[in-house]
This record gives structure tokens, sequence and C-alpha cells, in this order.
């Protein structure tokens, strides 16, 4: 028995894209990563015809790193915890479409890191010398906060954000979440005003439309509206204080 | 900065903070890198919950465990760091677990009889990594630190003295190749896992990297030296860990007693189930150390042919539990379990097989991580110097970090030691890049009956099979033999990708060639050790033999297949005794 693939291919960026059909022979348990590595192993299209490997990226295979992002089936989601048992054939894969292409199945997401220094997205350490504990924290804060922390910067909520799109600059759910996990750690606290004058700018928080599609596709549970709609709070009251000069 | 991983990103803060300008060369966004896959978390006897741990205890359970083939001091020197290294990270906003104070809550792991290891969920390492990627955030937006992400080292320039000023970089991308000037150069490219095919390893961890400094004079040591985890879930493309815990709460394993037997799991009658652990360790049953259950599955799966379905895979069982325990204290590796192979473990066995994890050898470096090369340094997993014959659990995040910051200091001595060199770049930078540039070139030409994915899928078939838990001397010729065989077939390759842009194909034909010659310094170095210590295991030779082999073994790039030679170990902080865990 196969697997049929419907592939669409790019062979780098600006070029036109193309669709190809892909056989493999199904096993046991296959992912979706494993029928582009029988592709590697056998470059050649359902119709016979000798073609150039599949390109994507991956690494950790186990869906905590994000490389594998792509649209499978037109859902967004990684390509390592796609099984093909659970999938309709054929299994159709594409480049997410919110970001550059590379070729084929990669695609550029580094605004998404560059976002994260908009953002300022880290503890304003002194220094990594020894200094001794950090501070306290209760385990209800450090519960709620590992779930933020565990965001693999994949691209899933930006890619089913309609307001994320050519014509806007928005910044998307990730980082907005990101400047909540940074606000809530006491040290992070310090600086909190900071991230909320980078999500007031051009592409901030006020451009989220509340479609919600976000949470539906992140991979990791984020509670990515809730961060939504506390940053949007903060971001007010901060605007607020301005205001009264305090 | 070649490699962004735990070890690369912590050197690179160092780095920045000293006030160097670094250039950090990464295959993948560091965010992405290997030591997100870490889960359990990092040890460091702070001595939390009043047992008396201390630093020297540490120390003693990491040399203990590693077999005595770790040089002490810079051991001694990593356990008495670690408390401040977890300090650090916590100030760095990595969320720990906590205890009701809110102080950071420490867990019991492997090898150790105290609560030394401080975790964050079941993703300690993903977390550390993303600590440090901020720290390294901040140096970039301050233009301490340039990213080549995307990017992979070719492998050094050295200039007429030999001394390491740079390396050769490709733009996996664009495919464009460069020289990068450095007063300095760490590796911190991690493990070498790939070679055996499918391991617990990401992608990349080829060891590549270290493989051309290593054929360009770097000495590679205690490479024979790989540890495998006895409970991996087997998938088509990797293995993924299946936790110690499913066993610590009960799990049993087994296989059918009939060879072959291919009707469902919970089919299979109780009499007609083997429980092998059970039977041959009646005391320990299913909890037998590490090494012994690897070897027992191995032996059942690969000698006997007795895996399940006639696969290398045995049952791990938890059926028998009831639902709301599992679900209470192993929810979250059930999940993974669920997710990856679609199959629920409330319900039926799971599949388990042992899976290549970590490696212990690696390119050797001098206490300040400096390798054979002067002015190249290395740190994480990619070096050799901190685990000896056998890795203890939740040590790995530890040493990537203070190797990393070891490496920075003794990188920035380096540096200006060497200040009054000619400015500019040494002599044979250029040709370097013309051999690089001719080398990918002659790949892209390659035409002949040979595919590269499928020379490294028998690769590594052959070095699981042999050079993994149970080695034997003829097995192992055999194999070296083959490594030979498989290095004249990779001449035959022939390119299915003509492109001249990100050619992953091209990229990987090249490193395979690098994968081959490690994978020649791990099966002789195995061949050539005869005794069994940690993870090395050898029935012909089943005991530790110091007066031949309390020795590092030192590999040496020749053409015709590695040099071998020995250097002694430093044991002059804690004598060596007999390994034994049997009595606890």
């Amino acid at each position: 028995m196969n697997v049929r693939l419907r592939i669409r291919r790019q062979d780098r960026p600006g070029s036109a894209p193309r669709w190809e059909e892909f056989a493999v022979p199904h096993e046991a348990g296959m992912n979706v990563i494993y029928c582009l590595m029988q592709i590697q192993h056998r470059p050649v299209t359902a119709a016979g015809g000798a073609t150039a490997p599949v390109a994507w990226e991956s690494h950790c295979l186990e869906e905590v790193c994000g490389a594998c992002t792509m649209l499978i089936n037109g859902r967004v989601r990684q390509a390592c915890s796609a099984l093909v048992d659970q999938l309709d054939q054929p299994i159709v894969l594409e480049p997410m479409s919110k970001f550059p292409v590379v070729r084929d199945l990669m695609v550029d997401r580094g605004r998404m890191f560059q976002d994260l220094i908009r953002i300022r997205g880290w503890i304003p350490l002194q220094g990594t010398y020894d200094l001794g504990p950090g501070p306290r924290m209760a385990s209800t804060t450090q519960e709620a906060s590992y779930v933020l922390s565990t965001c693999m910067t994949c691209g899933c909520c930006l890619e089913a954000c309609p307001n994320v799109n050519d014509r806007s600059t928005f910044i998307g759910p990730a980082a907005i979440s990101q400047v909540r996990l940074f606000n809530s750690h006491p040290t992070g606290a310090m600086n909190a005003a900071e991230r909320l004058e980078a999500l007031m700018q051009p592409g901030g928080i006020s451009e989220c439309g509340n479609a919600q599609n976000c949470v539906e596709v992140c991979p990791k549970s984020i509670p990515l509206t809730d961060s939504i709609g506390q940053m949007g709070r903060d971001v007010t009251l901060h605007a607020f204080r301005k205001l009264l000069g305090s | 900065m070649v490699g962004g991983g735990l070890a690369g990103l912590m050197a690179t803060i160092r780095l920045a903070e000293a006030g160097a300008e670094v250039s950090l060369i990464s295959f993948v966004p560091v965010k992405r890198s290997h030591s997100v896959c870490a889960q359990g978390g990092i040890n460091g006897a702070v001595n939390i919950k009043g047992e008396g741990d201390s630093p020297d205890k540490h120390f003693d359970d990491t040399v203990y465990g590693g077999d005595f083939l770790a040089n002490q001091p810079p051991v001694k020197g990593m356990c008495h760091a670690a408390p401040g290294v977890i300090y650090l990270l916590d100030r760095m906003g990595v969320m720990f677990n906590r205890t009701s104070e809110g102080l950071l809550d420490f867990r019991r792991f492997g090898g150790t009889l105290y609560n030394r290891t401080a975790f964050a969920g079941a993703t300690t390492g993903q977390q550390l990594l993303y600590a440090l990627d901020e720290q390294v955030r901040r140096h970039e937006a301050a233009g301490l630190v340039k990213k080549y992400e995307f990017w992979e080292c070719l492998g050094p320039i050295l200039d007429g003295n030999g001394d390491c000023r740079g390396v050769v970089a490709l733009n996996q991308i664009d495919m464009s190749i460069q020289a990068m000037a450095g007063d300095a150069v760490v590796l911190c490219t991690g493990g070498n896992g790939i070679i055996y095919g499918r391991s617990t390893l990401s992608t990349t961890c080829t060891g590549t990297a270290v493989s051309a400094a290593y054929q360009m004079g770097a000495v590679y040591a205690n490479g024979e030296f790989i540890q495998v985890h006895p409970t991996a879930i087997p998938g088509a493309d990797k293995l993924r860990l299946m936790s110690e815990s499913a066993r610590g709460e009960g799990g049993r394993v087994w296989v059918p007693k009939k060879q072959g037997d291919d009707r469902a799991p919970r089919s299979i009658p109780e009499a007609e189930r083997w429980y092998f652990l059970e039977d041959k360790y009646p005391k320990y049953g299913n909890l037998v150390p590490r090494d012994i259950a690897t070897r027992e599955i191995f032996d059942i799966c690969v000698n006997q042919r007795k895996g399940v379905g006639g696969q290398r895979a045995v049952y791990l069982d938890l059926t028998h539990l009831p639902r709301a325990t599992l679900d209470r204290k192993l929810g979250g590796i059930l999940e993974i379990y669920e997710k990856f192979v679609g199959v629920d473990p409330h319900e039926e066995p799971m599949k388990v097989f042992p899976g290549v994890h970590y490696t212990m050898g690696g390119i050797w470096v001098d206490y300040d991580q400096m390798t054979s090369i002067p002015g190249l340094f290395a740190a994480g997993e990619c070096e050799y110097q901190y685990h000896g014959a056998n890795r203890l659990g939740a040590n790995s995040l530890l040493s990537c970090i203070y190797g990393g910051q070891v490496a920075a200091a003794s990188m920035i001595r380096f540096a200006a030691g060497s200040a009054k060199r000619p400015a500019g770049r040494p002599a044979g930078t250029a040709a370097e890049v013309t051999r690089w540039t001719e080398l990918q070139d002659r790949i892209a030409r390659m035409d002949g009956p040979e595919n590269p994915f499928q020379l490294w899928r028998e690769l590594g078939e052959m070095m699981t099979d042999n050079v993994t838990v149970v080695r034997d001397n003829r097995q192992l010729k055999t194999t070296y033999d083959c490594l030979g065989d498989l290095m004249q077939r990779w001449y035959r390759i022939g390119m299915t990708d003509r492109g001249g842009w990100s050619n992953q194909t091209s990229v990987f034909t090249r490193q395979l060639w690098n994968m081959l010659e490690l994978a020649r310094v791990i099966t002789l170095g195995a061949l050539m050790r005869d005794e069994s210590r940690g993870a090395h295991y050898k029935p012909e030779f089943p005991e530790r033999d110091d007066a031949r082999f309390l020795k590092t073994t030192m590999a040496r790039w020749k053409k015709d297949g590695p040099q071998i030679s020995y250097e002694p170990v430093d044991t002059s902080l804690i004598p060596p005794r007999k390994r034994v865990y049997t009595q606890a």
C-alpha cells in the first residue's frame, strides 16, 4: 500500500510554484517527516518522473523545536507529530503562507525572532557572574508562566491569524504572549513599561481583530487570547498613566 | 562560535560580556537547537532538602558513574560551580518548579541518592536554552553578536604555525562559501548520534564540524563511549525517549514467548508472555540499572530475534495499572507516546527499544577547553571531558553551561595573548575556501548509482547492530572493514538534486563522509579496548581492566584510518574503586 502526497514545490524565492504528486510505501506509525525522508531516498514522482528531493526544515522531530511547521491538509502544524494514518489522502503539503518561501516547504521566519528583539524579550541581567539565587516565586506564578515559556516560535498562530497579512505589520500573538511572560517575572516586571510601549507602536496589540484563531492552532495550548486580553488591559492602563503624567 | 545550543549560547554571552564581537554560526535558528530535547533537569548540590548533599558528593557520583574514565579536576570544578550555574539560570528567568516557599525544587535522578536535580516541567532543556537565547538576543540587539543561522562550519582555517584563525563556512540557503576570521574559534556542535541512523538526537547531530577538525589534526578522545538509553519509542524517522519513571511506577517489560507471534498484545495470555527482566533479575526486576536493561533488551531483539513481531521492539506495559494513577503520575510522557505513536498506552502496551542517546567521547580538550589545535576550543557534548565512560542523567545540561563558561574565559585569555599577530587573514585562507568550494562542486557533479540517504541508512543499521550495547571483536573488525567499503561507495554517489539553492542533498553528502570518518574512530576505539567499562561492554572481556585501560583513547586522523594511542587518566582526587549498583 502506498501513501499518496501532493506537495507544493518552489525552487527558490520568487520562482513559480508547482504541484507534484508522490507515492511512498506505507509503514506502520509513519509521520509526514518520514514520507519526506522516503522521497529523499527515491526522488521520483507518482507519475514516474525523476525530480529533486523535497526541501523542508526540521530538527528535533519531537515537537519541541518548532522547525517543521507547515500546512498539512490546509491546517498549520508540525510535520513530526502529523501521523499519516490520521490524515486524509492525498496528504497535501504546502509551505506556510505568511512567511517568504525559501524553497519548497521551507520558509523564512526570521521576522519572529526580530519581533522578540522589538518587545525586549529578556530579563535585563546585570551580568552572568554569581549573584546568588533569583527572586522567590509562588508555584502558582511559575505554573502560569511555564506554559507561556513553552512557545517554540513555530509561527502557527501567525499563520492562522487573519490580521497577519501582506497589508499589515501586526506583530502577532506569539510576541504579545512573550510580553506577558516577561512582565509577570519579578525582575522582568521592572521593565514592564518598555515592553508595553513596544506593543503600543504601529503593528502592536491594537491590530488584533479578536478572531481567536491563534489559540485554536497553538500546538502547546498556550492561552494566547488570555495573553492578548491581559496585555490589552495593561497597555490601556499604561497609556492612562502616561496621560496623567504618573 | 560554531553551534548555538546551551554551550554555544553560554560561551557567546560570556564573550559578549567581555566586550568581544561574536559571529555565531548555526545550522538552525539557535532557539531550535538540540538542547531543547533534554527533559529531566540539571544537577547541582544545593542541598535544599536537608539531606547533607554537597558538591563533593556530586563530584564522587559523577566520577563513579563514569567508571573513573574522566580526568577528575575539571569534573570537580564543574560540580562545585553547579549551584551557581542553577542560580544564574534562575536569575535569567527560567521557570523552574518551586517549593511551597517559592524556592527552587529539586528531584531525584539516576546514579545518586540525593534530590539534586532542578527542573522546569518536563522540558528543562528547552527552558534553559530559551533563557540563554533571550540573553544572547539582548547582546545581538546591542550589536556585539551577529548570528549566521542556516550556516555551517566546513572546517577550521589554520595558519603557518598550525593555529586556528577562523573557519570556512557555508550558507546553506544560497550555498555560498566564505572565510570567517576569528581570534579564537569554539566548537559547540553537540553529539554525533546521527551516525547510528535513528537515535534520540536531532537531525543535525552528525558530528560533522568536529569530524572536519579531526581530519585537520585535532585529536578525538574516547570515541567508543556512546550512551544507549534502554527505553526509547521506535519511530520510522527517529527514536524518542520514554522516561525511566514508567518502570518506576510499575511498568513491566515483556515479549511474546513465541518468535514472530503477531497477535495483538492484549490477546496474548499471561502464560505466553516472557517477562525477561523479571525472570533474570528477580530482585530488581524491571528496575535494573540502565546499562543492564539496555543490554538485555538488545540481546532479545538483535541476537535472539524475539522482538515484538520480529521488530526491534519490546513491550513496556502499563495497562494493568489504574488509569487514574497513570494520569496523575505519568500523564505527560503518556501523552507524548500517544501523540507520536497514535496508540493509547492506557489501553495497549508501549513498544520500546534502546536508543543511542548521548556521545560521551568527543574532541579532545585540555582543562581550558582548548583542543589540540591552538586557538580552537570546544564545549558541550562535542567534547569528551566530563562524563568518562557513562554520563549520569541531568549532568549534560550542566556540563554544557559550565564548559561554555570555561571556554569563553580561555578564549579571551588566548586572544589577549596572541594580540601581537599580524592583522588580517592568515596566508592559506583563500586556498581553504577554494578547497571547500571544489569539494562542493565535485559533489554537485557526482553521477554514480548510489543514494547518500541509502548509504546513511546502511551505516546506521550496521553501527547500531555492532557498535552499541554488546560489542564483539569479530563483529567490530567486520564493521570496521565494511566502513571502508561504504567509503568506497561514497565516491559512487549520484546527486539527485542539481539545484544551486538550499541543496540539502549536497550538504548531507558532504556530512556523510564526515560521519564515516567518525564511525571509524568509534569502531576502532571499541575494537582496541579489550575490557568492559561504563557503556562499553564486551562479553569476551567482562571486567574493567584498570591496569591496561584506565586510559583516554586518543585518535589522530590518518588517511587509511585513525591512529589510536592512549593517555593516562588523572585520578588524583578519588582513587578508582569497583563500580557496583546492585547493593545500594
